[in-house]
């Protein structure tokens, strides 16, 4: 069981590391984002899970597994705010990008410009 | 009924933070549970009967493993184009249509496509299309794009949810 857990433990911190790699290599804001979210979730869930097990006290596993609950929830959540945050201010897309269907619907009116102009 | 329902939930989630059926603790979970299931239940999801009902929450334990098999390969995906020499990358933001109509149903599934392969929703729109940016577009056709990413997700979830 323990080594099971340290087991966990080793290979959520593999897909952490991996994701901040990503974070770093990854040309724009939207890549980036891909890397951080899937692999740093996923990684830390790992972590959470390897916990759980190496303590094997009811209290601790109990409070790892509602935090990775949470974390499988809240992540992809802010994942997507921070991407239409971006897309919305005007960050545009990695210049080797294929296809940008959601510019027809975007709504990248920038407000403050507005009122200073008026 | 959803008040309740949320009453109990948030109970359920103290009783396991605190680890402790001390009568204190527990006086203190009931009253914290009764003042938020009173002042947001109108902010909570409305598809409470999701809770109740056994066929949900069976079509909900199978979509563990499948969700999680499918998360797992989306991380060995990326991780191998971030740690790849030449960086195999070929991104876009292609449109996606969903048939769900509740929210928490689109909820899922926008997460769902979030965490799995090289997928990441930047927006949906009313009439039901989800913005998608992939970091390896293969078809730029919404219909084919729907039955690569969202089909496999959306069958599960319209059990659960709708």
């Amino acid at each position: 069981m323990t080594e099971t857990g340290y087991f966990f433990i080793v290979l959520g911190i593999l897909f952490d590391i991996c994701g901040c790699i990503g974070l770093v290599r990854f040309p724009d804001v939207y890549n980036r984002l891909q890397a951080s979210t899937k692999c740093v979730t996923l990684g830390t869930i790992f972590l959470l899970f390897g916990v759980a097990m190496v303590s094997a006290s009811g209290a601790i596993s109990a409070k790892a597994i509602i935090c990775a609950a949470f974390l499988l929830l809240t992540s992809p959540t802010a994942a997507h705010a921070i991407a239409k945050g971006a897309y919305v201010s005007g960050v545009k897309l990695w210049e080797n990008s294929v296809v940008d269907k959601y510019s027809e619907v975007a709504d990248t009116t920038d407000d403050s410009k507005t009122d200073k102009g008026e | 009924m959803r008040r309740v329902i949320y009453m109990v939930a948030a109970f359920v989630v103290w009783l396991l933070l605190t680890w402790s059926l001390d009568i204190q603790v527990v006086i203190a979970g009931v009253a914290a549970s009764v003042v938020v299931a009173l002042l947001f239940h109108e902010m909570l999801p409305k598809e409470h009967h999701v809770f109740i009902s056994p066929v949900r929450i069976f079509w909900f334990l199978v979509y563990i493993p499948v969700f999680f098999y499918y998360m797992v390969k989306a991380n060995l995906d990326v991780v191998y184009r971030a740690l790849h020499p030449d960086m195999p990358i070929r991104p876009g933001i292609v449109k996606v249509k969903t048939n769900l109509k509740t929210e928490s149903g689109i909820t899922a599934l926008a997460n769902s496509i979030t965490l799995t392969p090289g997928t990441l929703t930047v927006d949906l729109t009313e009439d039901g299309f989800l913005y998608v940016h992939w970091i390896y577009v293969k078809h730029e056709d919404v219909e084919q794009a729907t039955q690569d990413i969202a089909a496999k997700f959306e069958w599960y979830i319209k059990r659960i949810f709708e």
